[in-house]
């Protein structure tokens, strides 16, 4: 069988935010953020036809700066939070802000215009999350099974959280949390847990993993030196509430079990350079992406400690000896390994992320503003599904 | 003979044959008695040759023939033959008969010639026995004569003889009497006098006799008696088995003897036995005595002596004389004895190993072999004596298990040898940093860490190889010429000392101060070199040394030299390419933090090269310098000497020119991805931590790649103004300047750099590239 060949799409500019547009179920389309200090920046809608194996793409100015990082929400197909750089003169001041998008574009499918200067839309501010207090936001992140309408934005070693008005025309700051410590601390990363009702989030600051509750906005936990060098990102498993991935500078990989903080559960060194970008697959948690700037993207299988550690289990109701069921089980201990590396970028991979559609499909962001949209392996799709 | 009987008679068949004369005719004629004979006894001639008959013998014709018949035999002649053949035939029996004639009177005259002489032999033999006669009955009136003397004599002897015997036999009942009723007294006398063994035969003589006549009240009495004073002897000699202040074997005297007074076995053995227990015991506890709770004990040797003259010995006492006063007592007596033999000799064996379990830690191997061999050499008889025991077993079980304590102990020696002597490298190099001056270099180190291991390798081999040798008592056993050369030795000491030193290297490599601080790097290289050096030829030539010391007989199979060499080369592997990721990194966070923490927006118009790309340029030199004392140049792509100024000018005019030029001009803002793309499309992709290869100039490309890798990702995190590029220029066109010499590839290095350049330019909104001249300027001055 064979699979299908990656579908590449090329950007004008230099890109490293890539969102998957969180709140649509039925479309593959992906959002992505251009960085250019000289032009106009963009954000490229970009939609998948899974079936004609065709992109459309849509392209909204986004003239407030260049992107550094965006996210949708996850309620409202049309609204996404964008961390930008704002320079003047002498100074570049990183910012937040809530946009929609036009509505027509918001459900895609709209009919790739010829000439994208001419029909280029402007996005609707809808308001900044207004920090000039707290430094340069790093990233945005969206409580993920709310109605979108609490958002965490980590600005230096200031971790806030915002409450948005039901119109999303202003943003209200409704706690916040600074990190203590020694030298200049910033939050370069942070993920919100799915778990635990939505109340946990986790952030990464130079080497350290931190663990806070969004209602006291406290500190939970915190595994000190999780990585040698700089963590990029993390990501929380989506079906076991306590383990989580984070990557980093020493070119690995880690997976931990937030309740032992010593020690990583597992760790991947696959990676030739610094890991940028970790992301659990949404329904099959064994699958695992990484991109990096050695300009690899890499799926891994990690079987042994996801929820299916004995792969997928056809039907309970088939075994009706518990015994039997279990010697069934162990008998197919599967094996963690790489299931593809790929290398279709030719500069460095800032992002990665799972389509939120359809679970065997992604899409990776490299700087040179390269998008691939890849699929996993049709063999261990079936192997998996079956 | 049958032929010519057959002819022989033939004779009118054939005339004029037979010319020979009479003495060829002699047998012939003697044959013709003889048949006359037989034919009277009614035999013929060929039934007794065994031939059937000739002519018929009643053939009438047949001259020699009994039934010959002249008339028939004429008229046949007559009848059938011509005339002149009768007249032969007539002369022919003239000349017959006339032969005839002459023999006949020479027979006559012989025969009357023995008559006369036989005639005149009796003549004169009638008269010798008539002397004869005469002497004859002389002789015969002498023994007439003595016969009456004997007669005579015997009578008169007769009764006296029989009261002779009579005496005789009332003596020798009178001794044994005399005896008998002596014998109180003198088995009294005996015991007095200590003479048991006397004793002891007396009684037994006596026993049988006493018992028959035991109805004779006087018999009875002497009976009692004896017993009484047998019994009084037993007591005695029990009293004197007891007391076991003697000797052994004047106690196996006193079990004789009480035997010999038929006390039962059974008990006595047990007795026996329970002595001899006492006084093994004896000799244990003093042996625990001198185990001690505390040293000084006595040297291991001097135990093991003493245990195997006292105790071994007197086990080996006790079980010979055990066997020869108990043989009798069959099977069940051997067994009691081997029971006993194996309960003590199991806690000899206990204390002896406790004993050796103290010499564990120490370091003298040849006086634990020397005590060893003692201990099992001395082993050896008492085991001939009780194979069921099973002591000599158990006796080289213990020195086997000691001979593998030996090994792991070594072991754990080696090991310590390889870590104190890795502390001391990190002493080293720790101290002439602080002294100022120079330590000894990389070079000697490695040197040092190399024989000190090797030496320490060397003396474990030779202690350990006493186990072996020759005159060692155990050494011909099947472990120590198998297993223990194979397995203990060769895998388990060398094989595992070289695996634990490669785990040992490969832990810096994973130990937790991944920031780099953990361990020094250059206490990395060192072990990657002494890994790879392992590999190249220290490993075969211990491996050969040990197979040539052991001689390895096992045929269990054994870790190739190849998998060690593997090991070793991939220890060496990640040793260097870990040291070239700590060594990148250390770069690195220098570059990273002087990207970072800069405010390239508001920086000035570049006037110097900055001091940390200096900084840069000066470790990188140190670390090639650290490396080219232990690892070759490498390879190099073949460039000449001063290319560098070429290329840079290259690098920076023309190049760049053609790169750079487009995004600078604000019209063609695709251009830039465009031509950084074409440009990619023809460069290979750069593995930043790739695997080094075993030589200089790979391990310093690492590293160089690895900074300026950083240097590209963090430049690309930031935004820089028109001074802050050209800064990033200067600093770029620094490195270009420094760095090419140390690298395989140079045009890696202009890669690398041209992309951070490019990347600055990227991020700056106000792209002014410097001067090409005044870059260099700029760079030549600083």
């Amino acid at each position: 069988m064979e699979d299908d060949a990656p579908v590449i799409y090329g950007l004008e500019f230099q890109a490293r935010a890539l969102t998957p547009q969180t709140a649509e179920t039925d479309a593959i389309r992906f959002l992505v953020g251009t960085q250019s200090l000289k032009y106009d920046n963009q954000i490229h809608i970009i939609d998948f036809d899974d079936e004609n194996n065709i992109i459309n793409k849509n392209v909204l100015l986004h003239q407030a700066g260049e992107i550094w990082h965006i996210s949708a929400s996850p309620a409202d197909k049309g609204v996404l939070a964008t961390c930008y750089n704002k320079t003047t003169d002498s100074r570049v001041q990183a910012c937040a802000a809530v946009w929609r998008m036009p509505k027509e574009l918001e459900s895609g499918s709209h009919e790739s215009p010829d000439d994208p200067a001419s029909t280029a839309q402007t996005l609707e501010l809808l308001c900044h999350l207004d920090n000039s207090a707290q430094g340069n936001v790093a990233c945005v992140v969206w409580e993920p099974m709310g109605d979108g309408k609490k958002v965490i934005s980590l600005a230096d070693s200031h971790i806030l959280l915002w409450d948005l008005q039901p119109s999303s025309s202003q943003a209200v700051l409704a706690s916040s949390a600074a990190l203590e410590g020694r030298g200049q601390l910033k939050f370069t990363a942070g993920r919100w847990s799915p778990h635990h009702n939505c109340t946990q989030v986790a952030t990464a600051s130079d080497t350290t993993l931190r663990g806070w509750d969004t209602r006291s906005m406290s500190q939970i936990y915190c595994i000190e030196n999780a990585h040698g060098q700089l963590v990029r990102d993390l990501d929380f498993n989506p079906n076991k509430q306590y383990y989580l991935a984070s990557c980093g500078d020493d070119c690995k990989v880690k997976f931990w079990d937030t309740r032992n903080v010593t020690e990583p559960v597992k760790t991947l060194e696959e990676h030739s350079h610094w890991v940028w970008s970790v992301r659990y697959n949404h329904s099959h948690d064994q699958l695992v992406l990484t991109g990096s700037s050695d300009s690899r993207v890499i799926l891994s299988n990690m079987v042994s400690i996801s929820s299916e550690p004995f792969g997928h289990l056809v039907d309970d109701d088939d075994v009706s000896d518990p015994e039997e069921h279990h010697a069934e089980k162990s008998k197919e201990p599967l094996q963690d390994n790489v299931i593809a590396t790929y290398e279709e970028h030719e500069d460095s991979v800032y992002a990665v992320d799972w389509a939120s559609a359809d679970p065997w499909l992604f899409a990776s962001l490299s700087y040179d503003g390269r998008l691939v949209i890849n699929r996993v392996p049709r063999a261990l799709k079936y192997h998996i599904l079956l | 003979m049958a032929a010519a009987a057959a002819v022989g008679p033939g004779l009118g068949s054939g005339p004029g044959d037979s010319p020979e004369g009479p003495e060829a005719d002699a047998p012939e004629r003697r044959r013709k008695a003889h048949g006359m004979l037989k034919l009277y006894y009614g035999l013929s001639e060929g039934e007794v040759a065994g031939h059937p008959a000739g002519p018929d013998p009643l053939d009438p014709t047949d001259l020699n023939g009994a039934h010959f018949d002249p008339e028939v035999y004429l008229d046949k002649l007559r009848r059938e033959c011509p005339l002149a053949q009768l007249m032969d035939s007539e002369t022919d029996m003239v000349r017959q008969i006339r032969a005839l004639d002459s023999d006949m009177q020479t027979l006559v005259y012989e025969n009357y010639n023995k008559f006369i002489s036989a005639t005149d032999t009796i003549r004169k033999m009638k008269n010798d026995f008539r002397k004869m006669e005469d002497e004859m009955d002389r002789l015969a009136t002498n023994m007439a004569v003595i016969t009456n003397f004997s007669a005579r004599i015997s009578a008169t002897l007769q009764d006296r003889h029989e009261r002779i015997t009579k005496l005789a036999g009332v003596h020798a009942l009178l001794r044994k009497l005399q005896f008998l009723f002596e014998l109180p007294s003198r088995l009294t006398k005996c015991v007095e006098l200590g003479a048991y063994g006397q004793a002891v035969r007396y009684q037994g003589r006596a026993r049988a006799v006493l018992q028959q006549y035991q109805h004779l009240p006087s018999f009875r009495a002497i009976q009692d008696d004896c017993q009484v004073i047998t019994a009084r002897l037993a007591q005695q000699l029990r009293q004197r088995f007891r007391e076991g202040c003697s000797g052994a074997p004047e106690q196996a005297e006193c079990v004789e003897l009480l035997l010999a007074l038929g006390e039962p076995a059974e008990e006595l053995c047990e007795e026996f036995l329970a002595h001899a227990r006492g006084r093994l015991e004896e000799e244990l506890s003093s042996l625990e005595a001198e185990l001690g709770p505390s040293p000084p004990a006595p040297d291991v040797l001097e135990f093991t002596d003493r245990g195997g003259n006292g105790f071994v010995g007197g086990l080996c006492q006790v079980a010979a004389a055990y066997q020869e006063l108990f043989a009798a007592q069959g099977p069940a007596g051997a067994e009691k004895l081997a029971a006993f033999a194996q309960e003590l000799g199991g806690r000899y064996f206990a204390l002896v190993e406790r004993r050796l379990a103290q010499e564990q830690g120490g370091s003298d191997n040849s006086l634990l072999v020397r005590a060893l061999d003692r201990f099992h050499r001395r082993l050896r008889a008492p085991g001939a004596l009780l194979a069921a025991a099973g002591l000599s077993e158990s006796a080289t079980e213990i020195v086997e298990r000691v001979a593998r304590e030996r090994l792991s102990h070594h072991l754990q020696g080696l090991k310590a040898a390889f870590l104190s002597s890795l502390t001391d490298v990190r002493q080293a190099l720790a101290a002439p940093r602080l002294a100022g001056k120079e330590g000894p270099s990389l070079a000697e180190l490695l040197a040092n860490v190399a024989s000190s291991i090797l030496s320490h390798i060397k003396a474990s081999l030779a202690s350990v190889h006493l186990f072996t040798a020759k005159e060692v008592s155990f050494s011909n056993k099947p472990y120590f010429r198998g297993e223990f050369c194979s397995q203990g030795v060769r895998e388990g000491l060398i094989v595992g000392f070289i695996r634990s030193m490669c785990q040992t290297a490969q832990s810096f490599c994973d130990s937790p101060g991944e920031k780099g601080g953990a361990t020094p790097p250059a206490l990395l290289l060192l072990l990657s070199r002494l890994c790879l050096d392992y590999e190249t030829a220290t490993i075969s030539y211990i491996l050969t040394l040990t197979d040539e010391q052991f001689l390895v007989q096992d045929q269990s199979p054994v870790t190739p030299v190849s998998t060690l060499c593997a090991e070793a080369r991939e220890t060496a592997r990640r040793l260097l390419t870990h040291y070239v990721k700590v060594q990148g990194l250390v770069i690195s966070q220098m570059l990273r933090k002087s990207v970072e923490t800069r405010d390239w927006l508001s920086t000035l118009e570049p006037r110097n090269v900055r001091a940390v790309m200096k900084r840069v340029v000066e470790d990188t030199t140190a670390i090639d310098v650290q490396v080219g004392l232990l690892y070759e140049e490498g390879v190099r792509k073949a460039q000449s000497s001063d290319s560098s100024k070429r290329t840079f000018s290259v690098y920076s005019s023309s190049r760049q020119q053609g790169r750079y030029a487009p995004s600078y001009t604000p019209s063609a803002p695709m251009d830039t991805n465009l031509l950084s793309n074409i440009q990619k499309l023809f460069s290979e992709r750069i593995d930043v931590f790739s695997p080094v290869e075993f030589n200089k100039v790979s391990v310093l490309t690492g590293i160089i790649k690895i900074s300026l890798k950083t240097l590209l990702e963090c430049v690309r995190l930031r935004t820089f103004g028109r001074f802050g590029l050209q800064q990033v220029q200067v600093d770029c066109h620094f490195l270009q300047l420094y760095l090419w010499r140390f690298v395989a590839d140079e045009e890696l290095v202009h890669l690398l750099l041209d992309e951070v350049v490019a990347s600055a330019a990227l991020r700056c909104p106000d792209p002014v590239p410097m001067e090409p001249s005044v870059v260099e300027v700029i760079c030549e001055r600083g």
